[in-house]
C-alpha cells in the first residue's frame, strides 16, 4: 500500500492537510459508523463476548476497508457506473477471503470463534457504504486515511464494548496471543465460598446492545453537535 | 403532624433557591410532598379535581402490596424451620408464629431496603442532574422489585439488578411514566439472566447453616413441573413429582392457594395478592380489565393444553396452573401497571388476554424458563403501543364507516 501513497505525495494538495486529517479523526467521534451511523451492528453484538475476537474483527475490517478503499479509489475512472455494486462486491469478497483463510492458517482457535462473521465482513454496510459515498469520487490517498479513520472508529466502539464485556461476563481480559486472563481470584466466588459471581447476562448478545447504546448516550452527553433539534 | 410540618417549615428557606442547601432541594421537595398534600395547586383549568394525586395512587398500590408481603415474611420462616424439621406440615400453621416471622423479617426486610436504597438513590442522583422533581414511580416498583425475588438473593446481586432496572428500564426513557417496560419485571429479567445459578433450583427458601431434611426439596412448583418435561409419562420420577401436585401433596391446589409452597417472597399466596387485587379493583387504581381478561388467556391456555395432554406439565389443571409460580402476582401487580400496560379499554383486554396466554404457553413449552410470567409480560409490555395503535385505527375506520353511512 505504501506505494499509492507515495503516488498521492506527488499531488499538489498534502495527504495530511487539515482537510485529510479529519478525514482520520471524524470517524473516531462526530461520524463514528456504530454510534452515530448505526452500521456495522449485527458484527458489533455478535463478537464482543471476548477482547481478542474484537481485536482480531477490527484488525481484518482495517484490512479489507483499507484494500477495498484504495482498490476502488484506484478504479473509480473505469468502472461503470451500472455495476459498480457488483464490482465493489468482488473487490471486499477476495479480501475478505484471503483474511479468512490468513486466520485460519495462522490463528485457528480465534477463526473458530469469528466463524461466519469473518465471511460476513463482505455485507458489512460500513465498508459497503465508505467505498459507495467515498471511494468512488476521491482519489487513493484521501480514499486511504478516510479507510483507516472509518476502520478506527468502528474498532474503538468494537474493543470498548468487548471489554466492559468481558470484564463483568467472564471476569477476566483477553488479548491476542495472550489467551484469557482470568484476574478475579477464584476465592471470591460463590461456589468456592466468596461472594462473587460473574454477571452471564454480559455474555449475551442484547447486552452488548445496551453497552452500545450507553457509549452513545455518553457521546451524546458529551458532544452536543450530535442532539438532534425538535 | 403538628410538629413534621413545624420542622418542614422552619427549614424550607435553607432549601429553597439561593439557600444554603439548595441543591439538595429535589430531596427536600419530594420528602414535604410526601408528607402533605403541596400548597400550590392548578391557576388555570385543571380538567381533574380529586384529592387523589400521583403519591397517594403510589401508596394504595403499597398498601395492596402488604398482606403478599406480610405473607411471604411469614412463609419465608415457615419454609426455613419445614426445611430443618423443625415443624412438620402436620402442624398448625400457628406453631411457632413469632419466630417465623422472625426468621422471614431478618431475610426479608434488608432485601426491601436495599431495594429502597438504591433505587431511590438512582433516582435523587437523576432528578438532580436533570433538575425535575422527584418522581414517585419507584415507591410501587421498590416494593414490587423484593416480592418477586427469592429470599436468599444475594444483596449486592439485588443492589446491581435494581440499579440496572432503574436506569436502563426507566432513566434513559425519561424517567417515570416515560417507561416502555415494567421496572421492577427488568430487574427480575436482570437476575434471572445475569444469574442464572442464583434463580433457579432449590434456591427459594432461605436455608440458613443446618442442611435440610432427607425429602424435603426447596424447589417451586413451576421448577418441579418442568423437570417433567421430556420424560416419559407415567414414569416414576414423573408420577413422583405429579404426586406432589395431588390432594394431599407440597403443591396441592390448597397449599397453593394459601401460599403455603416455596417461591419468591410475595408470589406464593394466591389469596394474598387477590387480597391486594380486591384493594386495588375497589379503588379504582388496578384496570379491572386486564386482570380479567389476563386471567381468562391464562385459563384458556391451561384449558387448550389439557386437551392436548402431551405431557404431565400440560395436564395440569388450568385453575391449578394459574395459582402455582407467578401468575397471580403477575396478572394484579405487573400486568395492570397503568405506564405500561395498553391505554384503551379494548387494547387493554387484548393485552391482558394475550398476557395470560404467553404466560401459560412459555411456562409449558420452555422448561428453561420456568417463569413464563414475566416473560410474557415483558413481551405484552413491548407491544401493548402497537395493539393500542391497532385499536385507535379501527375505531377510526368504523367511525369514518358510520358517518359515511348517515350522509349516503
Amino acid at each position: 500500500m505504501s506505494t499509492e501513497v507515495k503516488e498521492i505525495k506527488k499531488t499538489s494538495e498534502p495527504l495530511f492537510s487539515k482537510k485529510n486529517r479529519k478525514l482520520l479523526s471524524d470517524p473516531l467521534n462526530d461520524s463514528n459508523p456504530i454510534t452515530v451511523q448505526v452500521l456495522g451492528i449485527c458484527s458489533a453484538l455478535a463478537i464482543t463476548v471476548q477482547v481478542q475476537q474484537a481485536v482480531i474483527m477490527s484488525l481484518s475490517v482495517l484490512f479489507v476497508m483499507i484494500g477495498g478503499n484504495v482498490i476502488v479509489s484506484l478504479l473509480r475512472n473505469r468502472i461503470p457506473d451500472r455495476i459498480r455494486i457488483i464490482v465493489q462486491l468482488v473487490i471486499i469478497a477476495a479480501l475478505v477471503i484471503i483474511v479468512n483463510e490468513v486466520l485460519k492458517a495462522f490463528l485457528p482457535d480465534i477463526s473458530e470463534k469469528l466463524s461466519v462473521f469473518v465471511g460476513l465482513i463482505i455485507t458489512n454496510c460500513i465498508i459497503m457504504g465508505r467505498l459507495e459515498a467515498f471511494a468512488l469520487g476521491n482519489k487513493p490517498g484521501p480514499s486511504f486515511l478516510d479507510a483507516i479513520g472509518n476502520a478506527m472508529g468502528y474498532a474503538w466502539i468494537l474493543v470498548a464494548v468487548a471489554v466492559v464485556r468481558e470484564i463483568i461476563g467472564s471476569g477476566a481480559i483477553s488479548l491476542p496471543g495472550m489467551g484469557q486472563v482470568k484476574f478475579i481470584p477464584s476465592s471470591w466466588f460463590i461456589a468456592e465460598g466468596g461472594l462473587y459471581e460473574n454477571n452471564n447476562l454480559f455474555i449475551l448478545p442484547p447486552m452488548a446492545l445496551v453497552v452500545v447504546g450507553i457509549i452513545i448516550w455518553i457521546q451524546r452527553s458529551r458532544n452536543t453537535k450530535l442532539i438532534e433539534e425538535n | 403532624m403538628k410538629a413534621i410540618h413545624n420542622l418542614i417549615s422552619k427549614v424550607k428557606p435553607n432549601f429553597e433557591e439561593g439557600g444554603k442547601l439548595s441543591r439538595f432541594w429535589v430531596v427536600f421537595d419530594s420528602l414535604e410532598t410526601f408528607a402533605f398534600t403541596p400548597g400550590h395547586t392548578t391557576s388555570k383549568g385543571a380538567h381533574i379535581r380529586d384529592s387523589i394525586d400521583m403519591k397517594r395512587t403510589m401508596m394504595m398500590v403499597i398498601l395492596a402490596m402488604v398482606p403478599a408481603l406480610l405473607f411471604g415474611t411469614w412463609n419465608a420462616g415457615h419454609q426455613y424451620y419445614l426445611s430443618i424439621g423443625e415443624i412438620t406440615t402436620l402442624d398448625g400453621l400457628g406453631t411457632m408464629f413469632w419466630e417465623k416471622i422472625g426468621i422471614g423479617a431478618q431475610k426479608v426486610l434488608p432485601i426491601v431496603a436495599v431495594s429502597y436504597g438504591v433505587g431511590l438513590g438512582i433516582e435523587f442522583i437523576f432528578a438532580g442532574i436533570r433538575k425535575h422533581s422527584i418522581n414517585e414511580g419507584f415507591l410501587v416498583s421498590g416494593m414490587l422489585i423484593p416480592l418477586i425475588m427469592p429470599v436468599d438473593v444475594p444483596l449486592w446481586m439485588l443492589a446491581v439488578a435494581v440499579a440496572f432496572a432503574v436506569i436502563i428500564g426507566k432513566e434513559v426513557f425519561g424517567g417515570t411514566g416515560m417507561n416502555i417496560i415494567n421496572v421492577a419485571l427488568t430487574a427480575r429479567a436482570f437476575m434471572f439472566f445475569a444469574y442464572p445459578k442464583q434463580m433457579s433450583g432449590e434456591i427459594w427458601i432461605h436455608q440458613g447453616e443446618t442442611a435440610a431434611i432427607d425429602g424435603y426439596s426447596g424447589a417451586t412448583a413451576l421448577g418441579e413441573l418442568a423437570n417433567t418435561v421430556g420424560k416419559a409419562a407415567g414414569s416414576t420420577e414423573v408420577t413422583g413429582i405429579m404426586s406432589n401436585f395431588s390432594l394431599d401433596g407440597v403443591y396441592s391446589m390448597s397449599n397453593a392457594f394459601f401460599g403455603l409452597i416455596p417461591g419468591s417472597i410475595g408470589e406464593t399466596s394466591a389469596l394474598a395478592i387477590l387480597l391486594g387485587g380486591a384493594i386495588l379493583l375497589f379503588t379504582g387504581i388496578g384496570s379491572w380489565r386486564i386482570m380479567l381478561s389476563f386471567l381468562i388467556g391464562g385459563l384458556a391456555m391451561g384449558a387448550i393444553f389439557n386437551l392436548a395432554g402431551a405431557n404431565a406439565f400440560m395436564e395440569v389443571n388450568p385453575v391449578h396452573q394459574i395459582i402455582i409460580g407467578g401468575f397471580m402476582f403477575g396478572m394484579v401487580f405487573m400486568a395492570t401497571d397503568p405506564v405500561t400496560a395498553a391505554q384503551t379499554n379494548t387494547g387493554k383486554l387484548i393485552y391482558g388476554f394475550f398476557g395470560g396466554f404467553f404466560s401459560i404457553m412459555i411456562r409449558v413449552f420452555n422448561p428453561a424458563y420456568p417463569e413464563g410470567v414475566m416473560m410474557a409480560i415483558l413481551f405484552m409490555n413491548v407491544m401493548a403501543p402497537m395493539i393500542d395503535h391497532y385499536v385507535i385505527a379501527s375505531n377510526i375506520k368504523r367511525r369514518e364507516k358510520r358517518m359515511k353511512l348517515q350522509t349516503a
